[in-house]
């Protein structure tokens, strides 16, 4: 018979729109983070690592990318015979069929691939945070206690506490209470979207609950348990946990890795973080290179000189070309003489000679200050920006330009470009 | 499918001195991130023969662990895949190899159970990049016994460790000395032969009857004018790296962009084990010029015209130049490491100075490390 004591579900069906036109054509956990990494490997790492070695991810929005990187999951050790990873779309039902229209939908919606592990608890987790965690030390916590739902908090100072879900717990970790984002925050625990089942909890909470519009855990299935009188614990964590959410964040959770001795360390041995990366061969310095507090990935080859960057796999960078303070991902390439500043350019970019990224003055966003500030230079993947273009600060440009694009071969701080219509 | 495949990795040699003391030449590492088998494995791959056996007995720890999983490869399959054949005692026989006809011989078995009409052989310990089915199709068109890949070498190599053959106009093989004193041609023979595998079950088996051994001396140069033995010869990039300077020379081309072109960007691509290492780290300080550096090393000295291989930690102020690091390696703060090879796992503490004055020099040093 089958039976696994703890499964996981791992949501990985968001957008992430606030992460602009990163996220244009991948879903927020497959894109690149720390030169050879996607967001996802983090938690999938985490799953192989505590033991848990059946892991559902549900997908949506944009999966291709995601769906390649992940395949039979042997980067994991997540290729199984019983178990091992499993992607996990919306399907079609003989009665309906609809989208995941909330997390907790979502995994209402595949209840019959839970069952058939036949599990104890059900682990729960979202694609799109950075961190190292052992599950397996949740789940004695969440057993000692005779837990039937256990949320995984971490402090917050309490000026941020208002930006998440907030946990109100009494001197055992039990939770007594819990407010969604609230004015005055009566704790500084923060939920972190993690959460452990007792099997059965998850899916009384989940049948009874299957009627709600838009069915999500921190909106409904935790107060139902809650309401129930299920006993809740949070269990506190008080690691390097970092949500990538925001282009500012994803670049400063980016910046952090070139520390000497970062507080997020991927050079230890324990706890490693596996990914799937096909360039293999190691990267190349050419005679006038110099790359300086930099980490960059595998097989890329440096003519040029990278200062506090991120630089992914297979990337070019041309003689002359400066880069600074900036994030280039996998296989993008970058002329002679160029001038990155504060730039995030995404995948199979093309950027041709004497362009400059990231100068002037800085102005706000036209069409999207929320998502584009902090004066970073955002370019969206497989986009080609021609010869001789100079782009400002808290612009982004996305798609197959050209010079006519640019008036007076220039975009200006704070000017959106996106001509991403025509290349598909 | 046309052909299965055999590696000899069973090799060791002197020439190649303490860098085989913990593996086999073939296990040894090459261009930063693989290792010397992978590109035969990758070649058989990329031909599609699915059917391949390996083998293997001196120093195979490295080799076999390098093995543990064939699926980087893409032999992990169950209709064919990867063998690896150490000598083993049975009611025949508990001789190690005494060579690579005995090799086969020891486990015609693999042969004798497959149905694929040909055998492509290839050694381990080549660097290069090929279609078998090209020269399937050669052998074929020749109507041949056996095809031999060689390469004319430059004039100023000297060739006195290889095969050496001479060939007629048709390409059939006239003359074929094994690492003659004074070489008669610079056309030396690869180590990769086609053959038919009915053929080649029956002339090991004769062999083996003879108490003969060797594949080269007792078969090929026996054979020679008996059968139709031919040449195809290869103009691309290949090395053997059986000797120190060759191995040194092989990772140095590597420093050479059309060649990097050649094995890391142009298709097929070369395979290895994965290893899950971080980006390599360069900290305040690091000066790298013409150097090859690979995943997972911290780099915070000067680096010129060397190749560093994984995990490889550089300390401060320190110098490498024209050297080859293996894998994990821990070199000291004002270290200075010239004309060297430093041995992977290698501790070398602070201050140390190696230079390599006639010729490379092989460091092997162990000293505690502490690891956090």
């Amino acid at each position: 018979m089958v039976k696994k004591e703890m499964i996981a579900m791992l949501l990985a069906g968001g957008q992430g729109s606030r992460l602009g036109v990163l996220t244009s054509k991948v879903a927020k956990p497959a894109v690149s983070f720390g030169s050879k990494y996607r967001i996802i490997d983090f938690p999938l790492s985490n799953c192989i690592n505590s033991g848990v070695d059946t892991v559902g991810v549900l997908t949506q929005y944009q999966p291709l990318r995601l769906n390649t990187h992940i395949g039979i999951g042997i980067p994991w050790d997540l290729d199984r015979n019983i178990g091992g990873v499993t992607v996990l779309p919306p399907y079609e039902k003989s009665s309906n069929s609809e989208w995941y229209t909330g997390t907790a939908n979502a995994i209402y919606q595949n209840i019959d691939y839970m069952e058939s592990f036949n599990p104890e608890y059900v682990l729960i987790l979202s694609g799109d945070h950075i961190y190292k965690m052992d599950y397996e030390v949740m789940l004695d916590f969440h057993k000692q206690n005779n837990a039937e739902v256990t949320i995984a908090v971490m402090p917050v100072p309490m000026e941020e506490a208002k930006r998440f879900g907030i946990m109100i717990t009494d001197e055992n970790r039990k939770i007594t209470d819990f407010e969604e984002k609230p004015e005055n925050p009566r704790s500084n625990l923060a939920s972190m979207g993690i959460y452990i089942f007792n099997w059965k909890t998850l899916k009384s909470a989940l049948l009874a609950n299957a009627e709600q519009p838009g069915l999500d855990f921190g909106k409904h299935i935790i107060p139902y348990c809650h309401k129930n009188g299920a006993p809740l614990y949070a269990y506190e964590f008080n690691g390097y946990w970092k949500d990538v959410g925001t282009l500012n964040s994803y670049w400063e959770a980016n910046m952090e890795l070139i520390d000497i001795v970062p507080e997020f360390n991927l050079y230890e041995e324990y706890w490693k973080i596996y990914t799937r990366c096909e360039i293999l061969p190691p990267q190349y310095l050419a005679p006038n290179s110099v790359v300086e507090r930099s980490i960059v990935g595998e097989g890329a080859e440096v003519y040029g000189k990278i200062y506090n960057s991120v630089i992914g796999c297979g990337v070019v960078i041309g003689e002359g070309t400066v880069i600074r303070d900036s994030i280039v991902m996998n296989s993008t390439v970058i002329g002679k003489n160029c001038e990155l500043n504060k730039a995030i350019v995404a995948e199979n970019v093309v950027i041709e000679d004497d362009v400059k990224l990231g100068v002037g003055e800085e102005v706000q966003n036209e069409t999207d200050p929320h998502i584009y500030n902090h004066g970073i230079v955002t370019v969206g993947e497989k986009s080609v920006i021609p010869n001789g273009i100079t782009v400002g600060k808290n612009s982004v440009v996305f798609g197959v330009t050209s010079e006519a694009d640019y008036e007076g071969g220039s975009l200006p701080s704070g000017r959106t470009l996106i001509k991403a219509g025509e290349e598909q | 499918m046309r052909a299965i495949g055999i590696i000899l990795a069973g090799g060791n040699n002197h020439r190649i001195k303490e860098l085989t003391q913990k593996r086999a030449v073939c296990a040894m590492p090459i261009a930063g991130s693989y290792r010397s088998i992978d590109f035969a494995l990758s070649n058989m791959s990329n031909s599609h023969i699915n059917k391949v056996a390996v083998f293997t007995q001196y120093n195979a720890g490295s080799l076999n662990e390098h093995l543990s999983s064939s699926k980087w490869w893409d032999f992990g399959r169950k209709q064919g895949g990867l063998y690896v054949f150490t000598p083993a005692v049975t009611a025949e026989s508990n001789a190690w190899y005494r060579g690579t006809a005995d090799a086969i011989a020891q486990n015609l078995a693999f042969l004798k159970n497959s149905h694929e009409p040909y055998v492509v052989i290839s050694s381990g310990d080549c660097v290069y990049k090929m279609d078998y089915n090209k020269i399937l199709e050669y052998h074929i068109e020749k109507k041949a016994d056996i095809t031999v890949v060689c390469k004319d070498m430059a004039p100023d190599i000297n060739v006195e460790r290889f095969g050496t053959i001479k060939m007629n106009e048709e390409c059939r093989i006239e003359e074929f000395e094994e690492k003659p004193v004074v070489a008669k041609s610079n056309t030396i023979s690869c180590g990769i032969y086609v053959v038919r595998r009915r053929q080649l079950i029956e002339m090991i088996e004769k062999c083996a009857a003879e108490d003969r051994y060797d594949f080269v001396k007792d078969i090929l140069i026996r054979y020679k004018d008996m059968k139709r033995i031919y040449g195809y010869k290869i103009k691309e990039y290949w090395s053997n790296i059986a000797t120190v300077d060759d191995y040194f020379k092989t990772n140095m081309d590597f420093l050479q962009p059309d060649i990097r072109n050649y094995f890391f960007k142009q298709y097929p691509d070369i395979y290895s084990k994965v290893d899950d290492n971080p980006p390599a780290k360069y900290n305040l300080g690091a000066t790298i010029k013409n150097s090859l550096i690979s995943s997972g090393c911290i780099v915070n000295g000067t680096v010129e015209d060397s190749v560093i291989f994984k995990k490889t930690y550089i300390g401060n102020n320190c110098y490498i130049k024209n050297s080859i690091i293996l894998n994990d390696v821990y070199i000291g703060d004002n270290t200075h490491i010239e004309n060297c090879i430093v041995e992977s796992r290698g501790t070398i503490r602070a201050n140390s100075y190696h230079k390599g004055e006639n010729g490379i020099e092989i460091v092997v040093e162990h000293n505690d490390r502490y690891v956090i």
